[in-house]
């Protein structure tokens, strides 16, 4: 079984990363290969460490409200990088109003986890969306 | 995707074909071998520089600072950082990326098209890299990155498994480490080409870089009883840094340039590469042997119960050495 590969990401201006921490090492702690980009990345930059690091999953971490703008841009610039948004798993985690929940999945993204979510679950998803996309991309 | 696609895409540049030849090649998956035999051929023009030293020196912090000297010089870079794997879960927490500079610099390093940076974990091999880092170096090598810099895991005295891929060898030191003692233990010490004295602004820089140039002056003047009389010799240097300012940063960059320098000049590349060459193909052979043997024991009837009998027969009854 190959390794999963996950990168943790961080964007804008949000200063928050004790969430992302500690996914970081739960997800470390299911086997995961986990790559932590660190605070204040640009969707550019995300994007480009998704392609070059040949990750399974991209999980952004979000609590400034700014998830609208900044989601959706970090999978088109994953395109327009010679990405395959559809080949990754795409989780955002952390404060997210129901609203934009379907507005994000409308935009690419599998799943969302709001404050509360056990880890478990989280990792089950992970490895179950993984599975999925490996046998649809093989 | 075919071993073709593969091999040309790796040969014109594409970002994404790399990278997922670079998974494949970590995988141990069978495309990557022939892959590797088909690049073979274009490897070799960039000057490999491992970067190891004690955890918390410094090295992800150094390695950035010169990704960004050797850019501004125009040099193409690529990075390999291999991090730890937890022997108990196989996970991994990949961090070194997280010191690349970003959009907060003249340069971006993230998003600058002739940087290449993958980050590895160590999956169970001992000695600061990984088992595949050689063929990752060997990949970003034949897609022609100029500079190739492989950080090893945080390492403490005999770890030198850097010695397997890199034509330079960088240690990092900081000040408050410990004693001459510690300066003077076997291992990862004699490995250097090149020491970085990192956070030299911090007490006790003098007194390490002191202990250090007497060290390396002991060593010299023993090889040179040993050496013949022409051979060129290295003479290595101790380079004091602040990695986070950027201080030191040229000198060391220099340095690494003349070390490439001085290996070509000398023919030492020449030997170094061929005994690497002879090493890594061993290592391919023993691993195909391993799995055979595995494979021919799993039935291994315990006849003995100790395991030097038992090898015996291995060796006698299946082996037939």
């Amino acid at each position: 079984m190959e390794k999963i590969r996950v990168l943790i990401a961080k964007l804008g201006l949000d200063g928050h990363d004790r969430g992302a921490k500690i996914i970081a090492r739960f997800l470390r702690d299911a086997g995961f290969e986990v790559i932590y980009t660190g605070l204040h990345r640009t969707p550019q930059e995300v994007a480009r460490a998704v392609i070059d690091e040949d990750v399974d999953v991209l999980g952004i971490s979000i609590l400034s409200g700014a998830h609208i703008p900044l989601v959706p841009r970090v999978l088109d610039f994953t395109t327009q990088y010679g990405g395959d948004p559809n080949e990754i798993v795409v989780v955002v985690g952390g404060t997210i109003p129901t609203e934009d929940i379907p507005k994000l999945k409308a935009c690419g993204v599998d799943a969302v986890f709001i404050p509360g979510t056990p880890i478990s679950e989280i990792i089950k998803f992970i490895k179950q969306k993984v599975a999925e996309k490996r046998r649809d991309n093989l | 995707m075919n071993v073709q696609d593969f091999v040309e895409g790796i040969k014109r540049g594409d970002r994404r074909i790399l990278a997922k030849a670079i998974s494949f090649a970590e995988n141990g998956h069978p495309i990557a071998k022939e892959i590797l035999r088909q690049i073979y051929d274009k490897t070799g023009k960039a000057q490999v520089v491992g970067i190891t030293g004690f955890p918390g020196t410094g090295k992800s912090t150094l390695v950035s600072k010169l990704v960004e000297e050797f850019r501004k010089r125009g040099k193409s870079v690529g990075v390999v950082a291999v991090d730890p794997s937890s022997p108990f879960t196989g996970g991994a927490l990949l961090g070194d990326r997280l010191r690349l500079n970003g959009a907060d610099v003249d340069k971006n390093l993230w998003t600058d098209e002739r940087v290449f940076f993958r980050s590895m974990g160590s999956r169970g091999r001992l000695g600061g890299i990984a088992k595949k880092t050689g063929d990752v170096v060997k990949l970003l090598d034949a897609a022609g990155y100029d500079m190739i810099l492989v950080e090893t895991v945080g390492a403490g005295q005999g770890e030198i498994g850097i010695l397997e891929v890199a034509d330079t060898a960088i240690v990092v030191l900081m000040p408050e480490m410990g004693d001459d003692i510690q300066v003077n233990k076997a291992g990862i010490l004699e490995i250097g080409d090149i020491f970085v004295i990192n956070k030299s602004d911090l007490e006790g820089a003098e007194n390490l870089e002191r202990w250090l140039s007497f060290t390396l002056s002991l060593d010299s003047s023993d090889s040179a009883e040993k050496g013949s009389a022409n051979a060129e010799r290295w003479r290595k240097r101790v380079i004091k840094t602040v990695a986070t300012r950027g201080e030191g940063i040229k000198e060391l960059a220099d340095a690494i340039t003349e070390h490439f320098e001085f290996l070509k000049r000398s023919g030492t590349l020449e030997i170094k590469r061929a005994e690497r060459t002879k090493m890594m193909a061993l290592e391919i052979a023993m691993e195909e042997i391993r799995a055979e043997i595995t494979k021919r024991c799993s039935n291994l009837l315990l006849d003995s119960k100790d395991p030097y009998t038992i090898a015996e027969r291995i060796l006698k009854d299946i082996i037939k050495i």
